[in-house]
């Protein structure tokens, strides 16, 4: 039997422990008060690291086996019922193949079913492309009455988690499995829909989303090193609703922008900033660091990411080009 | 509180509510028109005799729920709906128009509308999720949802009919709206799904026939709930697509045809003297 973490907020915030594992801890903590938090999966429940959930709730976890569609229909009629519904499944299948049941039954039906993308973007790695998910953020985005979210670190992870459990919106989170550091000591605020600026910087703003943004961090740190850039990192955990009026005051400072997140380059992040941006007449430099439109090269979460320039190297060098 | 209606109150209020679903479609110039007269008197009864749902209680938690799968045919329900008070029947002059809520499939918008249902496949999910849900707060409240035999070869019917059998919910009743007939032809030949019996049954749930025009075996049927204990129902009904009005009855051209001015006026007076026959 696994052990049973008690995920109080802080322990976790230290921890830097994968968002998947601070993901299933913050479910328990919230179960162990609340009876109405029920949990469906697809067969997902060792990759959800809900093992010791089932365990120590049994009566609070629905399996309905491999079939999505049922996953996230199921989880839209207990929440008519008013229980408070985490549906988890790899993001790949659970946006793809149940992505009418999120339009009809979640959204459309104003079911607030917090939606559990586990393993999003190219945490699968080597497996391959049937198991990455980098058009989630393009096609929910244009769903109406839907959260889009991709925390960062183990902070931002156990804080939605909270925030969704109490939402009485549907809620959309995904994150992968690969240990995250913790992205600030200062910033201890998190709002659906706000940004977070993790480090400041006066030279070119990094707006980066999910597990891009530590490679980002990295990065700044790097031009400051080498290159005496000053570089602000902005967690942009909340793909929508996006925090228009931080980035306002960003464009407004006339910083150069670069956008990177583990989604292809169309329809996500970078595409929804520059939308604002070029409707709002601001001409900042700006570029998309993302997964371009192909099937990604063969390799792990790290060396996709180094492949693509998601990294401190990559990101870093897209930065001294957009400021020469 | 529900009045709960006699066999020959709601025979004719079968009548009256076939009236109703042609004079809302010939007013909006568009609808479901076969497949609502085919559903009608599962509705008919549900709303009439058998369900714990009403107007003044719709926010119970303990309400029996009824969610339509085949959405389409939103017209039976709307005008159920308004006949039991959900809203004034009125708002159903406005079906299909600019800026009504009163769309062509079914939205919770309308008052007394559950789930938001168009896309074909969904129903059975959603009725597992709350019959589940029912299970877990030890509620009494049955779970009724309404099939079309068309949508069967969705997948997710299926993945929902393992789950409802998986987790034993003998709360849970789906009525098969087995009126033959879909868009491109008869059901047999575009997707056969026969012996559609042995398959729920192969998957676990307890299986009824009746005829799905005839009040009393409808009421019967109902009152037998659950057929067995620890399994889903399913009430496999036998109907016609467009009953009612003779030549509408088993004609594709009826899946959403709308009837023109002597259609309508014709369709009409076959009720009316249907229903001077009931009285």
């Amino acid at each position: 039997m696994q052990e049973i973490v008690d995920a109080t907020i802080e322990n976790i915030a230290v921890s830097q422990r994968a968002n998947l594992e601070v993901f299933s801890g913050t479910l328990q903590h919230l179960a162990r008060t609340d009876r109405d938090i029920i949990v469906v999966t697809s067969d997902s429940r060792g990759s959800g690291k809900l093992v010791p959930f089932g365990q120590q709730f049994p009566e609070q976890i629905i399996e309905v086996g491999i079939a999505e569609q049922n996953l996230v229909g199921v989880a839209a009629g207990l929440a008519s019922a008013g229980k408070k519904v985490f549906a988890v499944s790899p993001a790949c299948f659970l946006t793809a193949r149940a992505l009418e049941q999120i339009k009809n039954d979640v959204a459309y039906s104003d079911n607030p079913v917090k939606l559990i993308g586990i393993s999003a973007g190219v945490s699968y790695g080597a497996l391959g492309s049937t198991h990455h998910s980098l058009h989630d953020f393009a096609v929910l985005r244009t769903i109406h009455n839907l959260i889009v979210v991709a925390p960062a670190d183990n902070f931002e992870t156990a804080q939605a988690i909270q925030l969704a459990a109490e939402s009485d919106v549907p809620v959309y989170i995904r994150f992968g499995k690969k240990q995250m550091p913790l992205l600030s000591e200062e910033e201890k605020t998190f709002e659906f829909g706000k940004g977070r600026i993790v480090r400041e910087g006066s030279d070119i703003t990094l707006v980066g989303t999910g597990e891009t943004v530590a490679p980002a961090l990295l990065a700044a740190e790097k031009l400051e090193q080498e290159h005496h850039i000053s570089a602000r990192v902005v967690s942009m955990h909340t793909i929508k609703p996006l925090d228009y009026a931080l980035l306002q005051k960003i464009a407004a400072t006339g910083q150069p922008i670069i956008t990177v997140e583990e989604h292809s380059v169309f329809g996500g992040l970078g595409e929804a900033c520059a939308s604002f941006l070029i409707q709002n007449n601001f001409c900042n430099r700006f570029k998309i660091i993302g997964i371009p439109d192909e099937y990604t090269v063969t390799g792990s979460q790290t060396e996709i990411f180094n492949h693509y320039g998601i990294s401190e190297g990559g990101i870093a060098a897209a930065a001294l080009g957009l400021l020469s | 509180m529900l009045k709960v209606m006699s066999e020959k109150e709601l025979a004719q209020k079968s009548v009256e509510y076939r009236k109703k679903i042609l004079k809302y479609i010939y007013q909006a110039k568009a609808g479901h028109t076969g497949g609502s007269l085919s559903c009608i008197d599962i509705l008919n009864v549900l709303y009439n005799y058998t369900m714990n749902v009403d107007a003044g209680h719709f926010d119970s938690p303990d309400r029996d729920r009824y969610i339509q799968s085949k959405g389409h045919t939103v017209e039976a329900l709307y005008v159920v709906l308004a006949s039991r008070g959900f809203f004034p029947e009125t708002d159903l002059d406005t079906l299909c128009q600019y800026q009504s809520h009163y769309i062509g499939h079914p939205t919770r918008k309308v008052r007394g509308v559950e789930q938001n249902t168009g896309a074909l496949g969904h129903g059975l999910s959603l009725s597992v999720g709350t019959a589940i849900a029912g299970k877990l707060d030890k509620r009494d409240y049955r779970v009724f949802t309404v099939l079309g035999d068309g949508e069967l070869p969705e997948g997710s019917n299926w993945e929902a009919a393992l789950s409802a059998s998986h987790y034993k919910l003998d709360n849970l009743c789906a009525i098969l709206d087995k009126n033959t007939l879909q868009i491109s032809g008869p059901t047999s030949a575009v997707c056969n799904t026969d012996p559609v019996d042995e398959k729920f049954e192969a998957f676990g749930w307890a299986v009824r026939h009746v005829d799905g025009h005839n009040i009393g075996e409808l009421m019967d049927a109902f009152d037998a709930l659950p057929f067995e204990n620890g399994k889903p129902s399913l009430i496999i009904a036998h109907t016609v697509k467009g009953k009612g009005v003779s030549y509408m009855e088993n004609q594709l051209k009826w899946h959403h045809g709308v009837p023109d001015t002597q259609q309508y006026a014709d369709a009409i007076q076959e009720l009316d003297e249907l229903e001077v026959t009931l009285a």
